[in-house]
């Protein structure tokens, strides 16, 4: 079991948001995680990466054997946690590829892999960013400063291909695309599905499940998964909408 | 005005040995200037665009005055008339015992290389480089001043740009004194017409430094961005005051200045945009944005855009604050340790000023500068 996540409960700001969520995730598996807005998407997602806000009120979650809520977010990522940001972040000032080969070399630092000078880690980009079909003028250029949605979208998968996390949530990655966009997206992260790696895909729509195909569909509502099952799930909801799960949730 | 009381042992001997005799014009534009300080004195906190900036440190040392070689400026002297010396007693005090140093580049002419001038003052030893330059019409130049004393003395300087109707002049000036030194410069900029004028200014030594730029466009369709960066440490007091004014219709000006402060180190930024009545079509953006490291660190921020005209595109803004959690965030969530992950962050900070930069060896040296401020390997 890669994640092992028992009757969490957190939230923000004082308000509970998942309300006893359970999920269970392998290597080699896709999970979707699907729900109406304020469903809990967002809070797991960010519960998971160990973002500040949130606060987890009970419920454990284990991540390849570790107490996962016991470490600080820079700890998860190095042990392999990779969130790809609904709406991922400029930070102006410090170019693409200084930020990445900063990140590839902490992690490999902790692993004990052999860290790379700029012009090895440069070959290293430009390898990785065929899988997003990125041009290389993009590695000069401020992190997402001045880039489309979809190429901050892109940006994010780069980011992902480059970590080779075991653990990767793709937070609302299909928000804000383009088909076009959203296609090349899709292919990058096939391309990077192993039989060791997992991949959580938090979605509002089926849309990116047709290029994505998961393993499992989750659907979350009111802070809780109340109906799970197969591919064939997502196409349920596309059809019928969520009124029906938010009905069952009640 | 109220002044510090001039003690009569030093810079007035200086004066008398050196130019109190001179009887050309130039020796003429000294003695006044001189008389002016001898009566005005240093500045004080008294005067509001001095409240932040005690300068009684400087005013309290015997200062030896230096005697570095000036150019003949006697094809220069209707531009040395235009200093205004009045400014404050240190403008005086450069006008008084100034080191010229005039630079013409040619009409319709680029140089290809930039033209770089270096000032340092020794221990115990005040400078007054004041340098003029002219970008005749056409032309198109980079110009560079660094300012590196290794020692605690006092540079005292003046720089009078000319950017003439369609030149096109780019300015880096790095202030990076040692701790113990003091630094006070003017920057007097005229723009022409469809003239541009790319400033970039970057503060980091000296334990007093203060830098007042002027920007002045003389005809319509001038451009001008006149950007900067103050990042201090332990006490270090840095002070820009600048006033960037649109007397005539259609110029554009830019104005970003950010600031790094940390440990009890001071800032102060005073940007006053006017548009004058009948400068239709100026558009002006000023930003004043700082970064506070430490709780006792400390930054005054004033941006004043006066604007006497109607048909303007107009915009200022300031902040002071701390490294943002969303950014930070996102840096953590790829397994950047918290520590470098803040380093990175004001490093790009202070990095998207110094990218401006487009001398290789200077940025380079400025990058080094900048991590080593931050005590970070990037």
């Amino acid at each position: 079991m890669l994640l092992e996540v028992k009757d969490l409960h957190a939230g923000i700001d004082g308000k509970e948001i998942l309300k006893g969520l359970n999920l269970q995730v392998r290597k080699g598996e896709v999970h979707a995680i699907m729900g109406p807005n304020g469903s809990g998407k967002s809070t797991l997602s960010k519960v998971l990466a160990g973002h500040p806000s949130y606060e987890v009120i009970s419920g454990t979650v284990t991540y390849d054997g570790k107490n996962l809520l016991e470490l600080e977010p820079d700890e998860r990522a190095r042990d392999g946690v990779f969130m790809a940001f609904q709406y991922p972040v400029e930070v102006p000032g410090v170019s693409n590829s200084q930020f990445l080969r900063l990140a590839y070399n902490e992690k490999a630092k902790h692993n004990g892999g052999e860290e790379l000078d700029p012009l090895e880690f440069n070959d290293l980009l430009k390898e990785k960013a065929k899988i997003v079909e990125m041009d290389p003028q993009f590695f000069k250029r401020s992190v997402n400063e001045g880039f489309s949605g979809g190429e901050k979208k892109r940006n994010e998968i780069l980011q992902m291909a480059v970590l080779e996390p075991k653990l990767a949530i793709l937070d609302e990655t299909d928000s804000g695309l383009d088909i076009d966009a959203l296609r090349i997206v899709a292919e990058g992260v096939n391309k990077l599905r192993t039989k060791d790696n997992a991949i959580i895909l938090v979605t509002h729509y089926q849309r990116l499940l047709n290029y994505i195909v998961p393993d499992f569909v989750h659907v979350l509502a009111g802070g809780k998964v109340v109906k799970e099952g197969g591919k064939e799930l997502a196409l349920e909801l596309e059809e019928k909408g969520y009124d029906w799960v938010k009905a069952a949730a009640k | 005005m109220t002044s510090v009381a001039i003690k009569d042992t030093y810079f007035s001997n200086a004066f008398r040995d050196r130019f109190a005799t001179a009887n050309d014009a130039l020796g003429k534009l000294r003695q006044e200037a001189f008389e002016w300080f001898t009566q005005t004195g240093f500045p004080t906190v008294t005067l509001e665009d001095w409240k932040y900036t005690n300068v009684m440190p400087i005013a309290n040392v015997d200062w030896r005055v230096a005697d570095h070689p000036s150019d003949d400026v006697s094809e220069a002297l209707g531009q040395v008339r235009e200093f205004n010396f009045t400014r404050n007693g240190f403008t005086a005090l450069n006008q008084a015992f100034a080191a010229y140093r005039v630079i013409r580049i040619p009409k319709e002419t680029a140089g290809d290389e930039p033209i770089v001038l270096e000032f340092a003052a020794a221990a115990g030893e005040a400078i007054f480089p004041h340098t003029i330059v002219v970008a005749e019409a056409g032309s198109r130049a980079t110009f560079v001043e660094i300012f590196a004393s290794e020692e605690a003395g006092l540079t005292n300087s003046a720089t009078q740009i000319f950017v003439e109707d369609n030149a096109n002049l780019t300015h880096f000036r790095v202030q990076k004194d040692a701790d113990d030194a003091f630094n006070y410069g003017v920057t007097e900029a005229s723009v022409g017409r469809a003239a541009c004028y790319d400033a970039t200014s970057i503060n980091l030594g000296g334990t007093i430094s203060r830098h007042d730029i002027e920007v002045d466009f003389t005809a319509e369709g001038g451009e001008a961005s006149v950007d900067g960066l103050y990042m201090l440490n332990a006490s270090q007091h840095h002070d820009t005051h600048s006033i960037i004014d649109h007397r005539v219709p259609n110029c554009t000006s830019h104005q970003s200045y950010k600031g790094v402060l940390n440990d009890t180190s001071r800032g102060v930024f005073n940007g006053k945009v006017f548009v004058r009545e009948g400068a239709h079509g100026t558009d002006a953006i000023q930003s004043n944005k700082n970064l506070l490291l430490s709780n006792e660190a400390r930054v005054d921020t004033k941006p004043q855009l006066e604007i006497f005209n109607e048909d303007v595109k107009c915009a200022h803004g300031a902040t002071v604050g701390q490294l943002e959690e969303e950014e930070l965030f996102y840096l953590l969530t790829r397994g950047l340790p918290d520590a470098l992950a803040r380093n990175l962050l004001t490093y790009g900070f202070a990095e998207e000023i110094i990218n401006k930069i487009t001398i290789g060896s200077i940025k380079t040296e400025l990058d080094a500068a900048v991590l080593n401020r931050l005590n970070a390997e990037i």
